[in-house]
């Protein structure tokens, strides 16, 4: 097998300008995996700075309601407010290794790009975001809050204006500054070797969450849930769980329903292409071309999704399915209410899926849900889907 | 002895242009096409639209879009070359693509069409070497050339794997950053030129950023064998959507212009200036 492929999925698909990059990267990232001083850093800012370990959160209301063991992992209570911080602290760190200059990133709903803009000041590198302007809209509050945290934040206007264009003009960015800048892609897709970093830094998620369940219930849980948009929080989860006998489910924006064309469901409804640098599972038409897509929450809002993911599917270790809009507000709301928790509505579709899940366990099954990040972000949103009243 | 080798040993330095099939429309883009070759494109590169093309500038990514919303589909880029083929059957062409658009039609049939339309080597913007073996056999197969990039950035080791397996002739990226109109072009470029010369006997055309009468002066010195001109013409085909005769004029004083810098001053400032700098 060639170098950074899951299966036959992955790869290096790139203009060559930014194959030396690349090389370097993977240099770097495999002397820092080596290096206990850099271990040593990374596991100070996790532990002190961002708030790690985050709790594995019984929930007594839900699992009373839905008949089985519910435990959230609440990465939603991770500095700045989501998985993101654990992959922003370990790329940034090995940018400052690598004596690069400057961060750019790219994000949808925003969370991404706060949690570089947070990394970026607390290790001392200028940040710039790209953010489709559709998205930058959806996600004011996120805008300011980057902003505040010393970020600039650049529109995007090309394409569709949402995540997939901000990736594609980050890439232009990096295309263009190869030499002083570090691109801290977001999410376990793109060219190798993001998926198999970002992995790496998000694992830190499942080894907790596998450590916690069985110090709590002394064994593995039945089904682990996780949202997959371009999947860094799901894979995060679920590769210290991938050799358990643990049923594995990522959940893909349904949109308006698949048959309707407008959703985000790369591996329910898509077929292999190469896009952004991997092969892997995209949306597309006869040609080649990516399509629109879309979701209730921005952070899904993308027509592929990463390799990884890919392998899983066809192997069938793990489950993909997809839920709607509908479903996932409904689920938004009903956990606020439940156990006075909001999520983000991306890790809401990981709510409703298991809120649909529950039908198939038994009482003392256990149910461990990846809450991704916290919904404070997406209120504004809600409420003027629902004129103001939740 | 193929077209693309029978131009450049015919005639040195050649003038490249660069168009996107469907802009500013599909039936439009054959006359852009034919105006380009009458007025003095010795070999034209075709781009297949893509709705994601992550190597090309706000200009050509502007075509890429026109030609996407004019509904272009892949087979009509063939067509296009196959009407450019029957009325410039000497001159050399090469389609210019991103890898999905081959992923997605399969590498073997889009060869075979690639070969049939009559074009005469296929440039592969993101595929790099590490890649390449997915078309390869297929390029073989059908006789098509594989055009290899080769960046600023690209090692002299990596720059003897790009070369092993090239053909037709070698796409030199000028500098780091995507395709665009530059005020000057980087100061290297006479480096790089000359650090691939030593490796390879085939032609070297330079492209990205190539615009102005002075630009193609200083590739010509530096002693490539060809430019490429781009995002500076697609942008004649936006300023003058609407306009067909002003744009097919436009087209013709442009590419007049820049071939002139063929003629002019052999030893451009650029490269005087880099010389007294060391």
């Amino acid at each position: 097998m060639k170098p950074g492929r899951y299966g036959i999925y992955g790869g290096q698909y790139v203009p060559e300008t930014l194959m030396s990059a690349l090389i370097e990267l993977e240099e770097t990232y495999e002397r820092v995996r080596e290096d206990p001083g850099f271990s040593r850093r990374l596991s100070w800012y996790l532990r002190e700075y961002a708030g790690r370990e985050t709790p594995l959160t019984y929930c007594g209301n839900l699992s009373r309601d839905l008949g089985c063991r519910v435990y959230l992992k609440r990465e939603d209570l991770l500095h700045g407010g989501a998985h993101k911080l654990n992959n922003t602290l370990g790329q940034a760190l090995m940018a400052k290794f690598m004596g690069k200059r400057r961060l750019i990133a790219e994000t949808g709903a925003g969370q991404h790009g706060v949690a570089t803009a947070i990394a970026g000041a607390a290790l001392g590198l200028p940040v710039e975001v790209y953010m489709g302007e559709v998205d930058t809209r959806r996600q004011a509050l996120n805008v300011f809050r980057m902003e505040l945290l010393g970020a600039r934040v650049i529109p995007v206007a090309s394409g569709t204006r949402t995540l997939k264009d901000a990736i594609n003009a980050a890439m232009r960015d990096w295309v263009a500054n190869i030499r002083d800048t570090h691109y801290l892609l977001g999410s376990c897709v793109g060219p190798h070797p993001f998926p198999r970093i970002v992995r790496d830094f998000q694992s830190v998620i499942g080894e907790e969450a596998r450590r916690q369940i069985l110090e709590r219930e002394g064994r593995l849980p039945e089904m682990v849930v996780a949202c997959v948009g371009g999947g860094s929080n799901a894979i995060g989860i679920f590769y210290p769980f991938v050799n358990d006998d643990v049923r594995l489910v990522g959940v893909e924006a349904g949109g308006e329903g698949l048959d309707s064309g407008r959703h985000g469901a790369s591996l329910s409804a898509g077929s292999v292409g190469v896009f952004q640098g991997a092969l892997s599972y995209l949306l597309q038409d006869d040609d080649g071309q990516a399509l629109e897509t879309h979701s209730v929450a921005a952070g899904l809002d993308h027509p592929s999704v990463g390799p990884e993911h890919a392998m899983l599917k066809d192997s069938g270790r793990v489950r993909y399915e997809a839920v709607t809009d509908a479903e996932a507000l409904h689920a938004f709301r009903r956990l606020s209410r439940t156990e006075g928790i909001i999520p983000a509505l991306e890790s809401a579709h990981a709510v409703a899926y298991a809120l649909r899940a529950a039908d198939d366990l038994d009482k003392d099954d256990i149910l461990v849900v990846n809450l991704s990040g916290r919904g404070d972000k997406d209120v504004a949103d809600v409420a003027n889907l629902h004129g103001g009243v939740a | 002895m193929s077209r693309i080798e029978a131009l450049f040993a015919r005639k040195n330095p050649v003038f490249i242009g660069f168009t996107v099939a469907g802009d500013p429309g599909i039936e439009a883009s054959f006359g852009v096409a034919k105006t380009m070759i009458d007025a003095g494109a010795d070999l034209l590169e075709i781009a297949a639209p893509y709705s994601d093309p992550v190597a090309d500038g706000p200009v050509i990514e502007r075509a890429h879009v026109r030609a996407l919303r004019a509904g272009t589909t892949t087979g009509d880029v063939f067509a296009l070359v196959r009407r450019v083929r029957e009325h410039a059957p000497a001159t050399p062409l090469v389609l210019f693509t991103y890898h999905n658009i081959i992923h997605r039609r399969g590498a073997d049939r889009f060869f075979a069409e690639a070969a049939a339309s009559g074009a005469d080597g296929v440039l592969i913007v993101d595929l790099p070497a590490e890649e390449s073996d997915e078309v390869a056999p297929y390029a073989a197969r059908h006789g098509v050339d594989r055009i290899a990039l080769i960046a600023p950035t690209t090692s002299p080791e990596r720059q003897r794997t790009i070369l092993k397996d090239a053909s037709g002739f070698v796409y030199l990226i000028s500098l780091e950053g995507v395709t665009g109109e530059r005020d000057r072009l980087p100061p290297g470029l006479a480096g790089l030129v000359g650090a691939v010369r030593e490796k390879t006997d085939l032609p070297l055309a330079v492209g990205f950023g190539v615009s102005r009468p002075e630009h193609v002066r200083t590739v010509v010195a530096a002693g490539a064998n060809g430019v490429i001109v781009g995002s500076a013409l697609v942008r004649l085909i936006e300023e003058h959507a609407g306009d067909e005769a002003a744009m097919h004029a436009g087209l013709r004083t442009a590419i007049a212009a820049l071939r002139g810098g063929f003629a002019l001053d052999p030893e451009p400032d650029m490269l005087r200036r880099e010389r007294v700098e060391g």
